[in-house]
C-alpha cells in the first residue's frame, strides 16, 4: 500500500498533538478521554504497521529499504546535510513496533487499573508524551534530535514514576530516575558536542561517513555508551531500575520497559551505525600490545563481561526478593543482560584468517539476530509479568509475596497469564523466549562455552524464582482475607490477553518473525555501507 | 592559551557538578550539581561555535567579517529550555520528598524508606 512520505513524522506528531488535546477532552468526559487516547495510539499503531509493511516487503526483495524524511524542505538530501532527518530502516521500525504494542496495551489496561486515581488527564498526557518521545528516539537520524527525544522520554517517564505522589517511595524513585537520566542525557549532549566540533555535522549517516576514530571520538564513544547503557539498566549502572520499576504503577512500568529498550536501541545505533565503519577497521593504536587487535573485539568482550554481570546480578537479586514487582524488575535486569550478550558476541566474533584480513564468524550474525529477537520477546514477557503483578495489586492492594496465597482459586485467568509469562521469560519451549534464548546460547557457545553455560544456568534460576512466586502467590490454601477477591475487570484481562496471544504466536512460529522481521533488522544494522548509500548517497 | 580558558572552565564546571552529585547529601545541593554540569555542557557548545572577533550571525544586517556559527547557539537554547523543565520537575519532586520524610538528607530518606 502506498503511504505518504511524511509517515515517520506523523508517528511522532500524532501522539504529541494528542497529548495536548487530552486535557481539553478530559474536561468534557472521562470516558471520552479514554476512548480518545486509545484511538490516538490505535491510529499511531496503524501508521507504524503500514510503514513496517512497506519497509519489510521491499527489503526482502533486493536491497534493504530505508525510509528518509527531511523536515521542512525538499526531500532531496543535499550536501552539507543541515536539516533534521528521520531515517527509518528495518531496525528502527522493529523497535517502533515493540513500542506501539506496549503503549497500546498500556492504555487499554489503564482504563480499569487507574480508574480510582485522580489527575488522570495528566496521566494520559504524560503517557502520550512518552509515546512520542520513545518513537522519536527510534526513528530519528539526527544526533541532537535524539538527545531532545531522550529528554522528552526521561521527563515524562520520571513524572509518571512519581505519579502516586501520596507514596514517599514512588516520589523518591521518580527523583532517582530523573537524576540518573538527566546526567546520562547531559553526557550524551557533551559527546554530541565533541562530535559536532570535529566533523561539523549532526546527522548520523554523515557522521558515520566522516568519523576518524581519533582520541576525542573514543571519548565520545565511551560517554555515549556509558550514558545509554545506564538508561538501559546494564549492571553496574542498574541501581535506579528496580526502584523505578517497582514503585511506579504497573501500567507505567510497562511503558518504562519500552523507554529502556529505546535506550538500548540508541546503543545499537551508535555501536553499529555511527561507529560501524571504524570498529571494523584494524587499529594498531594500542601500541603496548603491538598486535593485531580489533577494536570491535575489545568492545565486544567488554560488553560481554557487563552482560554476564547483569545476568548474574539480576538473577541473584531476584532470588531473594519478597516484593513482587521488585522481583520482576531484577529479572528484567537479567533479560537486558541476555540482549547485550548477543550484541557483545556479534562484536567479539570478528577475527583474522591466515592472510591477516578480517573475517566475520558465522555465529556472530546468529548472536545479533538472537539479541534483537530477544528485545521483542523480553518486552512482551516482562510486560506481561508486570501487568499480572498490577492485576494482583489491583485486587489485593499488596506487593508482598509473604502475604499472598491461594489466589488461583479466585483469579483463574490471571493465573493462566502469569503461567504463560513465567514460562516465556524463563525460555521454556512452547513460548517465545525459547527461540531467542536458544539462538543466544548456540552462538555464545561457539565463542566461549562458559558464557553459554552461565547463561543457561541463570535462565534455569529465573525459572526457579518464578516458580517460587507462582507457588506463593497463586497456590496454597485459600486465605480468609482474600475470600472476596474477584477476577480483575475485562479491560485488564483483554490487555493481558493481547500480549499472551502474541507471545504464543511468536513461540509457535518463531520462523515467521525471524525471517520477515528480525533478519532484515539485523541486516539493516550490520550493513552500514548500504545505510550510508541510501541516506546520503555515499558509496 | 587564552583561548583555552573557556574549555578549562567547562571541565571545572563539570567536575564541580560531579563532586556535588557524589559527595553532597542534601538533595538541593545535588540539583545544583546537575545544573552546574548542564552549564558546563552549554558553555562547551557555545564555545565551539565562537571564533575570535566574530559577530552575531544576523545575515541580513551584517557589516561584514566573520560571524559566529549559529547552530551551536540554537542547540544551546534548546538545551537550556529542556534544562528548565528538568529543574522544575526535580524541585517539585524534592518538595514532595520533604513533605513525606521531613528531611532532605539522602541517607535519612533512604533509611526511612525501609
Amino acid at each position: 500500500m502506498n503511504i505518504p512520505n511524511y509517515a515517520p513524522a506523523l508517528i511522532v506528531a500524532v501522539p504529541l498533538l494528542g497529548a495536548f488535546l487530552t486535557p481539553l477532552i478530559g474536561r468534557i468526559n472521562d470516558k471520552l478521554r479514554n476512548i480518545f487516547v486509545i484511538l490516538i495510539l490505535g491510529i499511531n499503531s496503524i501508521i507504524v504497521g503500514l510503514l513496517a509493511y512497506n519497509i519489510f516487503t521491499k527489503s526482502t526483495t533486493g536491497s534493504p529499504k530505508i525510509w528518509t524524511y527531511v523536515f521542512g524542505g525538499k526531500q532531496e538530501v543535499t550536501s552539507p546535510v543541515v536539516r533534521i532527518m528521520f531515517e527509518v530502516d528495518a531496525m528502527s521500525i522493529f523497535m517502533a513496533i515493540i513500542a506501539s504494542i506496549l503503549l497500546f496495551v498500556v492504555v487499554i489496561y489503564s482504563w480499569a487499573f487507574m480508574k480510582e486515581n485522580t489527575g488522570l488527564d495528566k496521566y494520559y498526557t504524560l503517557i502520550l508524551l512518552l509515546a512520542s518521545g520513545m518513537l522519536g528516539m527510534m526513528l530519528t537520524g539526527d544526533m541532537f534530535n535524539f538527545f531532545v527525544f531522550l529528554e522528552i522520554t526521561s521527563i515524562s517517564s520520571a513524572a509518571l514514576v512519581a505519579f502516586w505522589t501520596h507514596k514517599g517511595e514512588s516520589v523518591e524513585a521518580g527523583f532517582k530516575y530523573i537524576l540518573v537520566s538527566t546526567i546520562g542525557a547531559l553526557f550524551v549532549l557533551f559527546a554530541i558536542a565533541i562530535l559536532y566540533g570535529q566533523y561539523d555535522a549532526l546527522n548520523i549517516a554523515v557522521l558515520s561517513n566522516a568519523i576518524q576514530y581519533t582520541f576525542l571520538d573514543k571519548v565520545a564513544l565511551i560517554l555515549l555508551i556509558a550514558a545509554l547503557a545506564m538508561k538501559a539498566g546494564l549492571v553496574p549502572l542498574h541501581m535506579w531500575l528496580p526502584d523505578s520499576y517497582s514503585r511506579a504503577p504497573a501500567t507505567v512500568t510497562v511503558a518504562l520497559v519500552g523507554a529502556t529498550l529505546a535506550s538500548l536501541y540508541g546503543v545499537l545505533r551508535i555501536v553499529f551505525t555511527l561507529y560501524g565503519n571504524t570498529l571494523e577497521v584494524i587499529t594498531k593504536q594500542i601500541e603496548f600490545l603491538n598486535a593485531d587487535i580489533l577494536v570491535s573485539n575489545m568492545i565486544g568482550w567488554f560488553v560481554i563481561v557487563l552482560a554476564i554481570c547483569s545476568i548474574i546480578v539480576g538473577v541473584m537479586m531476584a532470588l531473594r526478593q519478597t516484593d513482587f514487582k521488585r522481583l520482576i524488575a531484577f529479572a528484567a535486569v537479567a533479560e537486558i543482560g541476555y540482549m547485550f550478550l548477543g550484541i557483545g558476541t556479534k562484536l567479539a566474533s570478528v577475527g583474522f584468517d591466515t592472510t591477516n584480513s578480517i573475517i566475520h564468524a558465522e555465529y556472530g550474525i546468529t548472536a545479533l539476530e538472537g539479541g534483537i529477537f530477544h528485545i521483542i520477546n523480553d518486552a512482551l514477557d516482562v510486560g506481561l509479568l508486570f501487568l499480572v503483578a498490577g492485576a494482583i495489586y489491583y485486587t489485593t492492594k499488596n506487593w508482598s509475596l509473604n502475604e499472598m496465597g491461594g489466589l488461583a482459586r479466585n483469579m483463574k485467568y490471571t493465573t493462566i497469564f502469569f503461567a504463560i509469562g513465567l514460562l516465556a521469560v524463563a525460555g521454556m519451549p512452547p513460548f517465545n523466549g525459547f527461540a531467542s534464548k536458544l539462538m543466544i546460547y548456540e552462538s555464545t557457545f561457539q565463542l566461549n562455552p562458559i558464557l553459554a553455560i552461565v547463561a543457561i544456568l541463570c535462565s534455569i534460576l529465573i525459572l526457579a524464582t518464578f516458580v517460587k512466586v507462582f507457588h506463593s502467590a497463586f497456590m496454597g490454601p485459600a486465605l480468609p482475607k482474600f475470600k472476596d477477591v474477584k477476577e480483575v475487570p475485562k479491560s485488564m484481562l483483554f490487555a493481558m490477553g493481547i500480549i499472551a496471544c502474541i507471545i504464543i504466536f511468536i513461540g509457535l512460529f518463531p520462523n515467521i518473525m525471524l525471517e520477515n522481521i528480525v533478519r532484515p533488522a539485523a541486516e539493516a544494522l550490520t550493513n552500514n555501507a548500504q545505510y550510508l548509500k541510501m541516506v546520503i548517497g555515499v558509496i | 592559551m587564552i583561548y583555552n580558558i573557556p574549555y578549562i572552565a567547562v571541565v571545572c564546571l563539570i567536575l564541580v557538578g560531579l563532586y556535588a552529585l557524589i559527595f553532597k547529601r542534601n538533595l538541593i545541593k545535588m540539583i545544583i550539581g546537575v545544573t552546574l554540569i548542564e552549564s558546563g555542557v552549554n558553555l562547551f557548545l557555545i564555545t565551539l561555535g565562537y571564533r575570535k572577533g566574530s559577530i552575531a550571525p544576523i545575515y541580513t544586517n551584517s557589516p561584514g567579517g566573520i560571524m559566529a556559527l549559529p547552530v551551536p547557539q540554537a542547540l544551546t537554547l534548546t538545551s537550556i529550555v529542556i534544562g528548565v523543565a528538568v529543574l522544575a520537575l526535580m524541585l517539585s519532586l524534592v518538595i514532595h520528598i520533604y513533605r513525606h520524610y521531613g528531611t532532605l538528607d539522602v541517607k535519612k530518606v533512604g533509611r526511612l524508606k525501609e
